[in-house]
């Protein structure tokens, strides 16, 4: 029997189709259509400046837009050879997390509410909405954050945020024990998940396979370990891996790397540096003794202190925050307010950046930076002409690479495996399509 | 007057049927949300008042009624249209046998709660919950969707499978009141055992009980037995439904879930009885006793079922939204090879008991 398994029907969320030939309830062929939610993402990434860009990473993964924001970020700093700031570097860690955090819950919630479990969708819904307000704090949105820049994030944490974060995550681990005692021993779960949807480490491979979905086979390929990026390489954490490559596998390992997130959150909350705040007229660093120092001696006048609120504003463009989170550089990274406001450089930098025609400009050349993004490698190949627009912009986005298997891995298991093996997937059509 | 008691008693279990699938719906909502640490549906209201969301069962008939009734291009009219009949007709029907209240004697009339006084009551609700299979196989036959005839097909599958464990279930349950009769059954678990045990089901037949009440609930498609319909997966035999139509296989679900439960309180938890209540009061051991009217005896035995049904409604929600939802295979797996023989068991177990006993 013939069957059209989407793109109108509830699981395929209406943006993938696969035909199936069934077999009784086996299904003894399946053909993945995917392309439904193509938005040209490179290629408009080609018309736009380099600062352009961010909001159309944003909608590549629309349940964790934090990674492929600060990936593409990234991208661009390599090329730039810029520096961050120490602090800008673990915000964006645990931002990472964090949306690393939400995209699980989503994808192990929505698994179970594909099998029926209705409750543990709505428990994992609201631990994840618990995250996305701490990031709703910080970034002022929910999923359209753009929240990275070349060169820092938009905005430094808001405050009360570490304490507002240790009290999410609280929480958020006590969600996920409830969920564990309600499917992990599970009879009836274990049964659906067991064996279903099958991939051994050798096709993972083959097909370019990253993420939970390879490491369930028993690869420990993570890139947050293989290249350390961020400072991802001063914190201690394990990367899970499952045995048999099914979706209980891949259930576990999702469940695994969730505790693992929590663990590097909070290490990084613990050492969060709070970055120069003593900075001298021409940005640079004076030493707390000798600007003690100076104090005695009453030379006080260059030293920044007044401190002039500007609002609206999230923390990022004010001096007293400037520092924390951006690159020391006039090339990426637009002055401060008040200086904008008060003196010609700064209003010419700004200008600089702004304008239509100038902007960033990293030199020619090419590069690709991979982030361990939810689903596995995200990466970003970015190849620059010189000019204040990337000539070209590649994604590599985890989510392909599974898609290309599916159709093999759906092979042989029954009608109602086809369902909890694309869920295990968390295929986000965003990110697939682009 | 024979015709206007009987016709009461009809109208009477009618309405209360309807009315818990009234009360289901809106239940549904509510436990679920509480549940799941949500508020729930609270926003119908008549003139200001919500009264807890009870008016949205009331919004979703006036909904269902206004759609357009769609019938698909290359379905069969007939049968189309036939088939939420026929499940609802069936599923109601099984109601007339179902005792939910004792014998009482009103007005020189001796009136025996139970619409019909059939003398093989138990045998003719099977009947009837095997005719409304027929009406889950054409809604999917007669929709020309190859979804709906998956599930009509593995309704039909999974409702005759286990509709075979219940039946080797009861007949544990037949060897010791020896009746089919519904509410001879009934008054046979008024007795007590070594006076002051009630001989219900549930303590004579306790493994009978949990392989019926799993049956059962399997009969009412519903999580975790919702293979028929698996909204995610192939959506149901009703999906080219639409408006009352659909309605009707959505009550009938629910009307399954009330039968289920009279069924269960009927045959283990000793239907109308109250532990201790005779049909002139509450007759304790040695003096102590408490004398009542014959009316208040009536109304106290007829709440009784109420609630022991109201009690079973709530713990198979508590169990829809708890569980997950089994694969077809599994299912099969579970109703053939663990229920079956354990059912036969307790046949055995109970004939060398019985036969030692006597």
């Amino acid at each position: 029997m013939f069957l059209n398994v989407g793109p109108a029907h509830p699981a395929t969320h209406g943006v993938i189709q696969i035909r199936t030939e069934l077999d009784g309830e086996i299904v003894r062929k399946a053909d993945v259509e995917i392309g439904y939610l193509h938005r040209a993402f490179e290629k408009h990434c080609e018309e736009a400046t380099y600062t352009q860009c961010f909001p159309y990473s944003d909608r590549l993964n629309y349940v964790s837009p934090l990674i492929s924001n600060f990936g593409f970020a990234a991208a661009v700093e390599t090329l730039m050879d810029l520096q961050v700031p120490e602090r800008c570097n673990y915000i964006r860690v645990i931002l990472s997390e964090i949306s690393r955090l939400t995209d699980h819950l989503t994808c192990i919630g929505a698994s179970a509410m594909e099998l029926g479990a209705f409750s543990v969708f709505l428990y994992m819904v609201k631990a994840r909405e618990w995250l996305y307000e701490l990031i709703e704090s910080v970034t002022g949105a929910r999923l359209t954050i753009s929240y990275g820049r070349v060169g820092g994030v938009k905005a430094d944490l808001p405050e009360g945020f570490e304490k507002e974060c240790r009290a999410a995550l609280k929480k958020t681990r006590e969600v996920l024990k409830e969920v564990d005692e309600l499917l992990t021993g599970n009879r009836i779960f274990y049964d659906r998940m067991r064996g279903v949807g099958v991939i051994s480490a050798r096709d993972a491979i083959a097909y370019g396979i990253t993420g939970p979905f390879l490491r369930s086979t028993g690869e420990a390929y993570d890139v947050r370990k293989a290249f350390p990026y961020f400072v991802y390489d001063r914190f201690e954490f394990d990367v899970p891996v499952g045995e048999h490559g099914d979706n209980y596998s891949r259930y576990l390992v999702r469940m695994e790397e969730m505790q693992q997130s929590i663990r590097i959150i909070e290490q990084a909350l613990d050492s969060l540096p709070e970055g120069p705040t003593n900075v001298d007229p021409e940005g640079e660093i004076i030493e707390p003794d000798l600007m003690s120092d100076l104090g005695k001696y009453g030379k006080t006048s260059g030293l920044l202190k007044n401190e002039v609120l500007i609002q609206p504003t999230l923390q990022g463009s004010e001096k007293r925050y400037h520092d924390r989170i951006a690159a020391p550089t006039k090339e990426a990274w637009l002055p401060p307010k008040e200086q904008v406001y008060s003196n010609i450089e700064a209003l010419m930098n700004h200008f600089k950046i702004i304008m239509l025609g100038h902007g960033l400009r990293p030199p020619p050349g090419e590069v690709y930076f991979p982030v361990e993004g939810a689903n596995g490698e995200l990466g970003f190949y970015i190849v620059s002409d010189g000019t204040d627009r990337p000539w070209r912009v590649r994604c590599h986005p985890p989510c392909f690479p599974i898609m290309a298997a599916l159709g093999s891995i759906l092979e042989g298991d029954q009608m109602a495996d086809i369902v909890p093996t694309f869920g295990s997937v968390n295929m986000i059509a965003g990110e697939l399509d682009r | 007057m024979e015709y206007f008691i009987q016709f009461s008693k009809a109208f009477f279990i009618f309405n209360l049927v309807m009315g818990f699938m009234y009360i289901l719906t809106w239940l549904e909502r509510k436990q679920s949300a509480l549940m799941q640490d949500r508020i729930g549906a609270n926003r119908a209201d008549i003139l200001g008042f919500r009264l807890l969301g009870l008016f949205h069962p009331l919004a979703d008939a006036i909904k269902l009624f206004t759609k357009e009734d769609f019938i698909p291009p290359g379905g069969n009219r007939l049968l189309h249209t036939l088939a939420p009949f026929v499940a609802m007709f069936f599923a109601l029907i099984s109601f007339a046998v179902i005792p939910f209240g004792g014998i009482y004697s009103l007005g020189g009339y001796s009136v025996s709660l139970q619409v019909l006084d059939l003398n093989v009551g138990l045998l003719f609700v099977f009947a009837t919950m095997s005719m409304g299979i027929y009406g889950f196989v054409l809604a999917g036959w007669s929709s020309n969707n190859n979804y709906a005839l998956l599930g009509s097909v593995r309704a039909a599958s999974q409702m005759i499978s286990y509709e075979i464990t219940m039946g080797a279930t009861i007949i544990g349950v037949l060897m010791i009141y020896e009746t089919l009769n519904l509410q001879e059954m009934v008054l046979a678990q008024g007795e007590t055992l070594w006076g002051w045990i009630p001989k219900w089901g549930i303590f004579l037949q306790p493994l009978g009980f949990i392989l019926f009440a799993t049956a059962a609930m399997a009969e009412t498609k519903r999580v975790p037995f919702d293979i028929p319909e698996g909204e995610s997966e192939i959506i149901g035999y009703f999906v080219e439904y639409s408006g009352m139509k659909f309605g009707m296989f959505l009550a009938t679900d629910f009307i399954e879930t009330v039968l289920a439960a009279a069924l269960i309180t009927t045959l283990f938890l000793g239907g109308w009885q109250v532990p201790f209540l005779g049909s002139d009061g509450f007759f304790f051991s040695g003096e102590l006793w408490v004398a009542l009217s014959s009316v208040t005896v009536m109304f106290l035995q007829v709440s009784a079922f109420l609630l022991k049904v109201s009690v079973l409604c709530v713990f198979m929600m508590l169990v829809r939204w708890t569980l997950p939802r089994f694969r077809w295979d599994h299912l099969m797996r579970l109703g053939w090879t663990i229920m079956l023989p354990l059912s036969i068991l307790n046949i055995l177990i109970t004939a060398l008991i019985l036969l030692w006993i006597r």
